[in-house]
């Protein structure tokens, strides 16, 4: 019976020659994946700083981005800021909102015991998508984007938009900035040596809590970019984030879930992927399976993923 | 058994402040000369007491070492002092109170701790390691300390840029207790720094530690159950049995004490 149905479903898959020979096509497709790509990897760079320095993944992750982009949206449509204005704002109030969640709820718990953390996140993830449900109502709106739609370059149906541009720009420059802020600055050195090993961080009179707050805060921040860059493509409303979440997941985990390059590297993959899956096997009702396929084949074969650390260590 | 040592006073005079042993309030004279008093200290995993009020102090200066066998208690001893672990009773440092104060804020009082298992960021670079160690100092001569412990310990100046994780057991130890003494510390706090080493590389070590003590007059308390060794650095010595002090005195004295011979020297 259900391999019946199976049958008759891949029966109805369109691959066409026609379609896989057409290059405008696929260029089309591989400008809208980097795009979609660049909004995972930055959200991927959230999640993959919170694992890093505590060791479990932030499920409350893309809900603090959804909370970001409502406030996004206050600040450029209802209060008339310019919507670059507007998101710079949501990132600092994000960051506000995190440093006090992180304060109030995951402090009190202790840091090296990460199950009831990761309970706690999945608890915030449903409190705070139901508050923003609450205080915005569960329609539609449309948010405006940083970058204009319009294509500098454009080959037929491919056209290269400034908004892939602005997406990939955004996140390299992100990406830039955490390098310096880790590499060069005392905050960043205290933020890696936290992530290594916790205790000794504390022996070397490092204050655990403000530093993972400091964490929290540019995660949200980065987050609340993310938003600001993959909605304006899609619908605000406010399940919008979750579908975000789990591609973002999946790019963290194939990057390896503690290294920034390769959540970024992995967001690109994810992004061209899912695109070239749903144009070329009319697969978008499964998108969101492929990204789960993704998280379970990397936990399964390779679970340090491309660039993840495998931990050595001698005595 | 209670014992309140100091300096180089001898037995007799340990037995002479025994009388005073219980009571709370702590006299001002002892506390200047004994920089580091601890009274009645209690710690716990859980329900599992693991030192039973214990009572000792080391002078300004001194090194002393806390012998015992696995299990009496001198890790916990260590992690009590830097508010590692939950903990009753009274530390003080100079005269200030530490117990329930977090690790963070006993360490910024210039207590420094290498850790059983060295402690090391696996995955940072051994010069980021020695950074680490002098993150709550703000004054100009960081550089100048690394270049220091460069010249000490040479391997570590040879390896600075490799992660610290691919160090061998003796070069992480060296990295370990170089890193604590970047922050400058008035008291080093020493958990089982042989724990692992070859008998040479230890022997290096120690010196090392005394010539650090000589020279920046740095306070140490180190626990070891290689007695021997610890004994002839040491100037005075406690042996911890099952959460509780029971016995205290001058390291040389100790040194030739039969309980301690046959228990911790084996001959």
């Amino acid at each position: 019976m259900l391999f019946c149905r199976l049958a008759t479903t891949l029966g109805t898959f369109d691959i066409s020659l026609d379609k896989l020979s057409d290059g405008e096509l696929w260029l089309a497709q591989f400008f809208r994946g980097l795009s979609d790509g660049a909004t995972y990897a930055s959200l991927a760079l959230a999640l993959v700083m919170i694992y890093k320095s505590t060791g479990f993944i932030n499920f409350a992750q893309g809900s603090l981005a959804l909370l970001g982009v409502y406030l996004v949206y206050v600040f450029s449509v209802e209060q008339g800021l310019p919507i670059a204005v507007a998101v710079v704002c949501a990132m600092v109030a994000s960051a506000l909102v995190a440093m006090f969640i992180e304060r109030t709820f995951i402090r009190p718990f202790p840091p090296n015991n990460v199950l009831p953390l990761v309970i706690v996140t999945l608890g915030l993830l449903l409190i705070i998508d139901s508050a923003v449900g609450i205080v915005w109502q569960f329609r539609t709106r449309s948010l405006p984007s940083m970058f204009s739609d319009s294509a500098p370059i454009q080959w037929g149906i491919a056209r290269l938009t400034w908004r892939t541009i602005g997406n990939l720009g955004a996140v390299f420059v992100v990406v830039g900035l955490l390098y310096v802020l880790m590499a060069r600055t005392k905050i960043g050195l205290a933020f890696r040596a936290v992530s290594s090993n916790l205790e000794s961080a504390q022996l070397m009179g490092i204050r655990v809590g403000s530093t993972l707050g400091f964490g929290w805060a540019l995660a949200a921040a980065i987050g609340t970019l993310s938003g600001a860059l993959v909605v304006p493509d899609l619908l605000l409303e406010p399940s919008v984030m979750l579908r975000v979440l789990i591609f973002s997941l999946a790019a963290a985990a194939l990057g390896g879930l503690d290294s920034m390059v390769g959540a970024v590297l992995g967001g690109l993959v994810v992004g061209l992927t899912r695109n070239l899956l749903v144009t070329f096997l009319d697969l978008s009702e499964l998108a969101l399976a492929t990204a789960v396929a993704v998280i379970l084949v990397v936990l399964l074969a390779r679970p340090t993923g491309f660039l993840g650390t495998v931990r050595r260590e001698r005595v | 058994m209670n014992f309140t040592a100091m300096g180089f006073k001898s037995s007799q005079a340990v037995a002479d402040t025994q009388n005073t042993q219980d009571t709370q309030d702590v006299d001002l004279l002892q506390c200047d000369s004994e920089y580091l008093k601890v009274c009645g200290l209690r710690a716990a995993y859980g329900d599992v007491g693991v030192l039973h009020g214990i009572d000792f102090s080391v002078a300004k200066g001194q090194i002393a070492v806390i012998l015992g066998a696995n299990g009496a208690g001198k890790t916990t001893t260590l992690r009590a002092l830097t508010g590692m672990v939950s903990t009753e009773g009274s530390i003080r440092l100079a005269g200030e109170e530490l117990v329930g104060e977090p690790t963070a804020e006993i360490v910024r009082r210039g207590v420094a701790h290498v850790p059983q298992g060295r402690g090391t960021f696996g995955d940072m670079s051994v010069e980021e390691n020695l950074l680490v160690g002098a993150f709550v100092r703000n004054d100009k001569q960081v550089r100048s300390d690394i270049a220091y412990w460069y010249q000490t310990f040479p391997v570590l100046g040879e390896r600075r840029n490799q992660p610290a994780g691919s160090l061998s057991g003796g070069e992480q130890q060296m990295l370990a207790i170089a890193r604590a003494l970047m922050l400058r510390p008035s008291l080093l706090l020493l958990d089982e720094p042989s724990l692992g080493l070859a008998p040479m590389v230890t022997r290096f070590l120690f010196e090392q530690l005394k010539a650090s003590n000589a020279i920046a007059g740095t306070t140490m308390l180190v626990v070891e159950q290689n007695a021997g060794l610890a004994l002839s650095v040491a100037s005075w010595a406690y042996v911890l049995e099952a959460g509780e002090m029971v016995l205290a005195g001058p390291a040389c004295e100790l040194a030739v004490n039969d309980k301690v011979r046959r228990a911790y020297l084996g001959y």
